[in-house]
């Protein structure tokens, strides 16, 4: 390994994503907007998922009492929305737009439902519940102790994850083969540099400007959110950084061969969108079938997410994530020796 | 030193200055023969050119030797040995398909490719020599033909080679650039260089090569001087003149003639003595024009005038 030649493969590759306006600003541009976008959707009302279509067939007349109970209107997660007619509420119940239908000044309680959504079902009976008097001395309720965390604290290294996972599968995947398709391998096939350097270049290139665009990602979203992070940021810093490895090394393996820009784009969303779906970005899979949460197993980002999450969110110390940072570790060094075999420069 | 394609013994040409020999070298793509049983060698300090019309495996043969991809059968020496890790140090490649990272200046591919290298050329030398002072600043997308070629060029010469590969460098060259270019790998083979180059060009082959081997088919089928081959090929002059110089029935001219529209090419041996001939017969020699022999006359004398992919 000759350190000089990685060197300047390196800076070369870093000279030239830092000139390409386009693709350098988007990699800022896209975590950053998803989760200002999440921010505004969730922000301060963050499980409202619950829909209530409300119409009356009583002319309006001022002063007229609305029939709808209290409880319900006060529930949590619920979102009224009012209808002129009832055809109108009925329709949009038809195309699950809303989850429950009422007559706000129906001494009857009128209502409809979807009896094909889920949600439907839920509204129902939280809708039922609330006719019902005293319920509150029904049952015992105790409120879990602990630091509450918001949606958007849980969902910020999902999104910071996902980027990683573009920018090291696109970055150095989809680049490599696209520097194989044009001559630029071959040209550097005809000079000392060995395959193993020209691929750590370009691995660490990449995890540089990952761990860069997080950093200013990360610095530009606190300032609107104020991130709570419970655990130590070096930790946090760590297990990206050893993510971002471990990503990128996969990104090696893929780009190790080929030279057709359309079916490496094709591997890559093949592997990229169900990683993204079974990581844990955007939702968790506690509940789902077990297989599904074996076979999430098999992505580094899931290991990640889990491992940054914990020092985030539950303030989990290097020791306590040491598993994830062993697997994307493992992870890293048998990608990089897989990438370092099949790699051709020109094939 | 010239043979047919049937009568190749590699071992009849091997000489103790070679700095490259290559022996029985095949490729074969699927079922396509690319290099059939290709040998030659190359002498330390010439300018060795590989000549053939498109498809011949000029290409292919060079990327062989360059170690960039791998044959199917045969043999390649670098100075009487199987190349080993050092070849890629002393050897310099401009490739005639080729790219750059595109977002970096002349001056970053440059110092990029120098660091590259365990002993490499002086770059300022390299920088005039190759005349990119003007466009150091210059992203590598942004530079004309003559330009990217010039760098090409330079990155091939950046670690000093002792052997230096040029495949169709002067392809799409406007004439100062290529005669540039011409000067550059002159002043480069009298520093004692060796150029191996593979060109579509006949006068860039007579100008620069010292040697030139023929290839059609995947073989090669005249290997000698560019001067040797032409006259064992192509012996003799040409003098044209139009038809209506002649005043006389052209079966009594004592030439082997032919007509090529309106012009009578008469073929000649020796230029005074034809000369003295058309004198004799009064002919009006006013709009006369005389060609010599030349590469390209060998050319196609060997590999036919139907067109190639």
């Amino acid at each position: 390994m000759n350190f000089k030649r990685m060197w300047a493969m390196f800076t070369a590759r870093n000279h030239e994503f830092f000139r390409d306006r386009a693709a350098f600003g988007w990699n800022f541009a896209f975590p950053f907007l998803i989760i200002v976008g999440f921010g505004l959707i969730f922000g301060g009302k963050e499980h409202q998922q619950f829909k209530v279509g409300l119409f009356t067939n009583t002319p309006q007349i001022q002063g007229t009492k609305s029939t709808v109970p209290l409880a319900f209107q006060q529930g949590k997660y619920l979102q009224f929305i009012d209808f002129s007619s009832q055809a109108e509420g009925e329709e949009k119940l038809q195309h699950l737009k809303i989850d429950l239908l009422l007559d706000s000044h129906s001494p009857e309680h009128h209502y409809w439902i979807n009896d094909s959504s889920p949600n439907g079902y839920i509204t129902e009976q939280i809708f039922l519940a609330s006719l019902i008097k005293d319920r509150d001395k029904l049952a015992r309720k105790q409120i879990v102790k602990g630091v509450q965390i918001r949606y958007i604290d849980w969902l910020f290294p999902g999104i910071l994850g996902m980027n990683m996972m573009f920018s090291a599968l696109w970055g150095v995947g989809y680049v490599v083969v696209r520097y194989r398709k044009n001559g630029a391998l071959k040209r550097l096939k005809a000079t000392p540099l060995t395959p193993l350097e020209y691929l750590s270049a370009q691995m660490l290139s990449r995890i540089f400007l990952i761990m860069f665009t997080i950093f200013v990602v990360w610095i530009g979203s606190n300032l609107i959110f104020h991130f709570q992070v419970h655990g130590s940021y070096g930790a946090l810093a760590l297990i990206f950084f050893l993510g971002g490895l471990s990503l990128c090394s996969m990104g090696l393996v893929l780009a190790a061969r080929g030279t057709s820009e359309e079916f490496t784009s094709g591997i890559l969303n093949f592997i990229s969108w169900p990683m993204m779906f079974l990581s844990e970005v955007w939702f968790s899979l506690e509940g789902s079938p077990a297989w599904i949460q074996g076979f999430s197993k098999i992505f580094p980002l899931t290991h990640l997410l889990t491992g940054a999450r914990k020092i985030m969110n539950d303030g989990a110390t290097l020791a306590d994530v040491q598993g994830e940072c062993l697997v994307l570790i493992a992870t890293t060094l048998i990608c990089l020796v897989i990438a370092a075999r099949l790699f051709s420069w020109n094939e | 030193m010239v043979y047919s394609k049937n009568s190749i013994n590699p071992e009849n040409y091997l000489y103790m200055n070679q700095i490259i020999e290559v022996i029985k070298l095949s490729k074969l793509f699927g079922a396509n023969k690319a290099v059939a049983d290709a040998s030659f060698s190359v002498k330390e300090g010439i300018c060795f050119g590989l000549l053939g019309p498109n498809g011949a495996g000029k290409s292919t043969t060079m990327e062989i030797v360059e170690d960039i991809i791998a044959a199917s059968s045969g043999e390649i020496l670098y100075k009487g040995q199987p190349r080993s890790t050092s070849f890629r140090e002393e050897i310099g490649i401009q490739f005639q398909h080729t790219s750059l990272l595109n977002f970096l200046t002349v001056a970053e591919t440059l110092l990029s490719f120098h660091k590259l290298y365990q002993e490499p050329e002086d770059l300022q030398a390299l920088i005039e020599r190759c005349d990119l002072s003007p466009i150091l600043k210059r992203r590598n997308d942004q530079l004309s033909g003559g330009q990217l070629q010039r760098l090409m060029l330079a990155l091939a010469l950046v670690n000093r080679p002792r052997l230096v590969f040029l495949d169709e460098p002067s392809t799409g060259l406007d004439p100062q650039s290529r005669r540039n270019l011409w000067d550059i790998v002159r002043q480069i083979k009298e520093e004692g260089k060796t150029i191996i180059m593979t060109t579509h060009s006949m006068e860039e082959a007579e100008y620069l090569c010292d040697e030139v081997a023929i290839m059609d088919m995947g073989s090669i089928i005249a290997w000698d001087t560019p001067t040797r081959l032409i006259q064992a090929h192509c012996q003799g002059n040409s003098i044209l003149l139009p038809e209506s110089a002649f005043k006389m029935n052209l079966d009594t001219l004592p030439f082997t003639w032919k007509r090529r529209d309106k012009t009578i090419v008469l073929e000649t041996a020796h230029i005074h003595e034809g000369l003295n001939k058309l004198l004799h017969l009064d002919i009006d020699l006013t709009d006369m024009a005389i060609h010599s022999s030349n590469l390209e006359d060998v050319f196609l004398c060997l590999t036919g005038k139907g067109l190639r992919d």
